[in-house]
């Protein structure tokens, strides 16, 4: 870690993690997604969507594997719509309040 | 915006007064929009730096030389003035105030803030579960909350706070500036045997250094929980 990373975030590091699609995904469906544990299609690492790094530079988030970087989800928000590509992942096991 | 307090320089903590606010969970974040005149718009997230008082919330925003949110917030906003913000939200970096169990709190920089959330969140639960935070930091003009952690209150019994500087220590520090290391981590009541809940926040380097100690200490890497502040932080 460098001192610049502390007061310049936005110069120095490249990504930020799945917590920030908190917001975004929480748009879209009615339970919070980042707790969810998923598992990637392209090395099978399993872990919560809150781990994945996300990329926002490009006109959406792309959130990729922190193990082998593949292509996890991408999300764009368009101005009546949103696009939402869940290619890498195998499945999300989504925790929920319990069922009567 | 009701209120306002200026933890550094670069620093300030908006009280925010939001009708019908729902209550949150302590390490939960929001997202702030701004709209300019023209229609740009333009998000950030910031972390709940405290549990909710009714309408009121609190969130503590650093100034982002040439960041685009940052400088506004912390110097043009004030009372009267509209934000957008959609929230609480966030379901993993969480603590809450039912769990009995040991908590370790690693912060770096604007880091503290969530985990100031849940260090609040457990006084005003009068939990019992014993805390511990370590808190890297450049100087002590960085600190954050400088006089609620060197002064708790009582209900912070239970609560342990250790500082790493890491380029400039108060007068009489007895060591010198340094990064945080393993030895840092691991104290009594808070070692990997007990497996404590983790939590890590701060720049990417800071929680991939400390992740990675923790888990070559032995801890559960399923109870090491990380965000980190990534490049649109400004």
């Amino acid at each position: 870690m460098t001192d610049a990373d502390m007061t310049r975030p936005e110069m120095t590091a490249e990504h930020e993690d799945g917590n920030a699609l908190a917001g975004p995904l929480r748009e879209i469906f009615a339970v919070d997604v980042t707790a969810a544990i998923g598992q990637c299609v392209s090395c099978g690492l399993i872990g919560p969507v809150a781990s994945l790094r996300v990329y926002r530079r490009a006109p959406g988030a792309v959130a990729r594997c922190p193990g082998c970087g593949a292509v996890i989800l991408r999300l764009v928000r368009g101005p009546s719509g949103a696009w939402l590509d869940l290619r890498g992942t195998v499945s999300l096991q989504i925790p929920l309040p319990a069922a009567d | 915006m009701a209120d306002y307090r200026d933890e550094t320089p670069s620093a300030r903590t908006l009280v925010l007064d939001v009708p019908d606010w729902p209550g949150h969970l302590a390490g939960q974040h929001v997202d702030v929009r701004l709209t300019a005149p023209d229609g740009y718009s333009t998000q950030r997230s910031y972390s709940l730096a405290a549990p909710a008082d009714d309408s009121r919330v609190q969130l503590t925003v650093q100034r982002v030389p040439d960041g685009e949110v940052s400088p506004y917030l912390t110097g043009v906003f004030s009372s009267g003035n509209p934000l957008e913000i959609r929230g609480p939200v966030g379901g993993w970096f969480v603590w809450r105030s039912a769990e009995p169990g040991p908590v370790l709190l690693l912060a770096g920089g604007s880091g503290i803030v969530p985990l100031m959330a849940m260090i609040r969140t457990r006084r005003a639960a009068k939990s019992p579960a014993p805390f511990r935070l370590v808190y890297s930091v450049r100087t002590p003009a960085d600190l954050y909350y400088a006089t609620e952690l060197h002064h708790p209150p009582s209900g912070d019994d239970g609560v342990d706070v250790s500082y790493v500087f890491t380029r400039a220590t108060p007068e009489g520090w007895p060591a010198p500036p340094r990064r945080i290391q393993m030895d840092d981590l691991h104290a009594d009541g808070f070692t990997a045997q007990v497996q404590p809940a983790c939590f890590v926040c701060g720049p990417t380097a800071f929680v991939e250094v400390v992740a990675n100690m923790l888990v070559g200490l032995g801890y559960d890497p399923r109870r090491v929980k990380t965000e980190r502040f990534g490049p649109t932080g400004g």
